[in-house]
């Protein structure tokens, strides 16, 4: 046992924490009443007035924590951490055509970003062309429309993508997208053991939070695993999955929920992997998260803290995993775009530095800061460097990163990471009773959660039981200013126009048989129940387009649409 | 519940058009509507002008919500004022919310759109808006129907 008091100190310090709260605290309270009686997490988790050794409960240090690169991993997952290596600055960035999009990649790395992050249109996301009718008027709007290969080509001009790692959030189209990705390095001549990188594939959270489903739940997780067990055997450094908690934070729920739905969805995903006969240690390293930083800060800190050591658990207990580097959980962070409004928009900078600095020591692997535009439009260059440059200040002057974990040993930090991690445990017990994520999906139960969940948050708005600065507090008329903020500008309408004539030109000049055969053996392997990745690679080469490969496997595997309720 | 048609309830359709999947905000609102006593009608993702021009005619609503959070609401707007024109329910009062810039604001308005709400707008003075735009228009243009 390593608990770090003995009996006879921890009763000594009962004894002067009675004596406390008995002779000191009553005097105080009376001349200073506190302003809440019970004041709560974001999530709700009740809180004390003071943490002390007490509330660390059968706390075993090295059972608990030990150290960083070891199990459990609560501290991170590197022995060195930031002190060798700085979180990746990946800033999700992608607008209009796939030309203004390659600028503004550029425009990145100059500043001095580390990784891409490519952000699709709505069009792109559900994987229709952009001459569809549903897509009419949003071309380029919400992120970059890339629909054929010769469009991400464009995308990656004067880029090597065997320097860069890219992230594609991208879901239902995954299979396709990969293939434009690998196709476009491939021609740079980058081999495929040297293309790095993330790409979504997170079917499960898009019917919980993000809804750009295109599948029914169980054919979407198969030819999400599809990719998952072709990327590795094929791309040794690509991650096949970003197993998210983001969308379904920002659709509205706690961070237990986010915790808790994201590790039952990565279990879901581990499970189906096994079940192709891959071994464990095979697969899990390539597997990779996800998660939203809100503004609450301790209490994101102890979510990223409990979300290592429980993915480390369930990967050596319930898995079996053999190889530490299969029990790392490695994540992303994104700051919550929920969590900024248009009403005095300039302070949504100090919120992202927040909440960055909550991702930062909470152990991130990659970063994005959004900018404070973003509830308005996609953000502006100006935006998007002060975004950047707030995690460079938080990597170079703050001193955050100099020391591992280095809010581990608060009384209250590990008792809010307990406190997490019991929740999410009873969470994940009731989704396994269910049958796993799937089954819950389909039944509707992670959705009715999140929609509770952010139900209750409004109310607590309007019944300002939550502050929001500048929206139920400390409002203002907004000034001239806020008209003159520099938003994005670019000709949508000329995007659209010039994308749609690109992708008809592309159906046009192809060669018509070769595709034709094409798009025919890939709807005929789907049916087979094959792995319809090599298809899809073989389709995308022939210049079929992102809608036509689409098309074919919603021939086969029907489409899904959630039952308008509220 | 059966009212008499003069004293109904205020009849809600909150739509989702186009591709954008953002529906917290839809979902929120349909709800918090319901709970202030309004009838909501919610269409569900991934709708088209017709169908959100159909249902509106078909359900017999008062107002039409519009949630928006993908940047195309210029268009929305100008594509669904004019079939509603077309098909001769140009009289169903349309509001907007969501990602909207605030410098787009008065130009829906002036397209005709009635009422633009941005995040961060309370449920209560949505709420004391659309009642005012409802009873303005059953004040203004009754419809002789049922």
């Amino acid at each position: 046992m390593a608990d770090l008091y003995s009996e006879e100190a921890k009763e000594e310090i009962r004894r002067a924490l009675k004596k406390w709260e008995e002779q000191v605290l009553p005097e105080w309270l009376s001349r200073m009443p506190e302003r809440e009686e019970q004041f709560t997490t974001l999530s709700g988790i009740p809180l004390k007035r003071i943490y002390t050794p007490l509330d660390l409960k059968d706390h075993d240090y090295l059972q608990k924590l030990g150290f960083p690169g070891e199990y459990p991993f609560t501290r991170g997952i590197h022995a060195t951490m930031y002190r060798a290596r700085l979180w990746t600055m990946r800033m999700f960035s992608g607008f209009g055509g796939p030309e203004e999009t390659n600028e503004r990649l550029k425009m990145l790395i100059r500043a001095g970003e580390t990784g891409l992050s490519l952000a699709f249109d709505n069009a792109t996301l559900v994987g229709v062309d952009p001459d569809d009718p549903l897509a009419e008027g949003s071309i380029g709007i919400v992120g970059v429309s890339v629909p054929t290969l010769v469009d991400m080509e464009v995308v990656f001009k004067d880029i090597n993508l065997g320097e860069v790692t890219t992230n594609m959030t991208i879901n239902p189209p995954a299979p396709v997208l990969l293939s434009f990705y690998v196709t476009v390095a491939e021609r740079q001549g980058v081999p495929y053991d040297k293309i790095g990188g993330t790409i979504q594939n997170d079917p499960l959270k898009e019917f919980i939070a993000q809804k750009t489903y295109v599948f029914p739940p169980e054919a979407a997780v198969k030819i999400a695993v599809d990719v998952m067990e072709w990327s590795v055997k094929n791309l040794p450094k690509w991650n096949p999955v970003s197993i998210s908690g983001y969308h379904i934070r920002e659709a509205g729920a706690t961070a237990v929920q986010e915790l808790a739905f994201t590790l039952a969805d990565g279990i879901e995903y581990v499970r189906q992997l096994r079940a192709r006969g891959m071994d464990i240690d095979e697969f899990a390293p390539r597997l990779s998260f996800f998660f939203d930083s809100h503004i609450n800060f301790f209490e994101e800190i102890a979510k990223f803290r409990a979300a290592r050591r429980m993915w480390a658990k369930i990967m050596k207990e319930w898995f079996g995993a053999r190889k530490p580097r299969s029990m790392w959980m490695r994540f992303h962070v994104q700051t919550a775009g929920c969590s900024l409004y248009p009403q005095q928009p300039w302070i949504n900078i100090v919120r992202t530095a927040i909440e960055a600095l909550a991702a930062v020591l909470g152990g991130c692997q990659s970063l994005h800061t959004n900018s404070f535009d973003e509830p308005f439009r996609v953000p502006s260059e100006f935006a998007a460097k002060i975004a950047l440059r707030t995690q460079q200040i938080i990597a170079h002057e703050t001193g955050v990163a100099d020391v591992i974990d280095p809010l581990a040993g608060s009384y209250f930090v590990e008792w809010l990471t307990d406190e997490v991690e019991e929740r999410a445990w009873k969470y994940i017990d009731k989704i396994e009773r269910m049958g796993g994520m799937l089954e819950a999906v389909k039944k509707g139960f992670p959705q009715r959660e999140v929609e509770e969940a952010s139900y209750r948050f409004q109310k607590e708005v309007e019944e300002k039981k939550r502050i929001i600065v500048g929206v139920n507090e400390y409002r203002e008329e907004e000034s001239e200013d806020v008209r003159k903020v520099p938003l994005l500008e670019f000709d949508q309408q000329e995007v659209e126009r010039r994308q749609i004539e690109r992708v008809r030109k592309v159906r046009a000049s192809r060669d018509q048989e070769r595709w034709s055969r094409a798009l025919e053996e890939l709807e005929r392997a789907a049916e087979r129940g094959e792995n319809v990745v090599p298809y899809v690679l073989r389709a995308v080469k022939a210049y079929a387009t992102l809608g036509e490969i689409m098309g074919a496997l919603k021939r086969v595997y029907g489409t899904y649409a959630e039952p308008p309720y509220y | 519940m059966q009212s008499p048609r003069t004293t109904r309830r205020i009849k809600v359709l909150v739509a989702k058009v186009g591709l954008d999947g953002h529906d917290r905000g839809a979902k929120v609102i349909a709800r918090a509507l319901r709970d202030a006593g309004f009838e909501v009608v919610y269409t569900g993702l991934r709708q088209t002008i017709d169908q959100v021009v159909a249902a509106a005619i078909q359900e017999d609503v008062d107002i039409i919500g519009i949630n928006q959070h993908e940047g195309s609401h210029f268009h929305i707007a100008r594509k669904l004022l004019q079939k509603l024109e077309e098909s001769g329910a140009g009289d169903i009062p349309v509001v907007m919310g969501g990602s909207i810039p605030l410098v787009d604001v008065e130009p829906l308005r002036a397209m005709g759109v009635k009422e633009v709400f941005l995040p961060g707008t309370p449920i209560a003075e949505i709420v004391k808006r659309l009642e005012e735009i409802a009873s303005e228009r059953k004040h203004l243009a009754p419809r002789a129907k049922g």
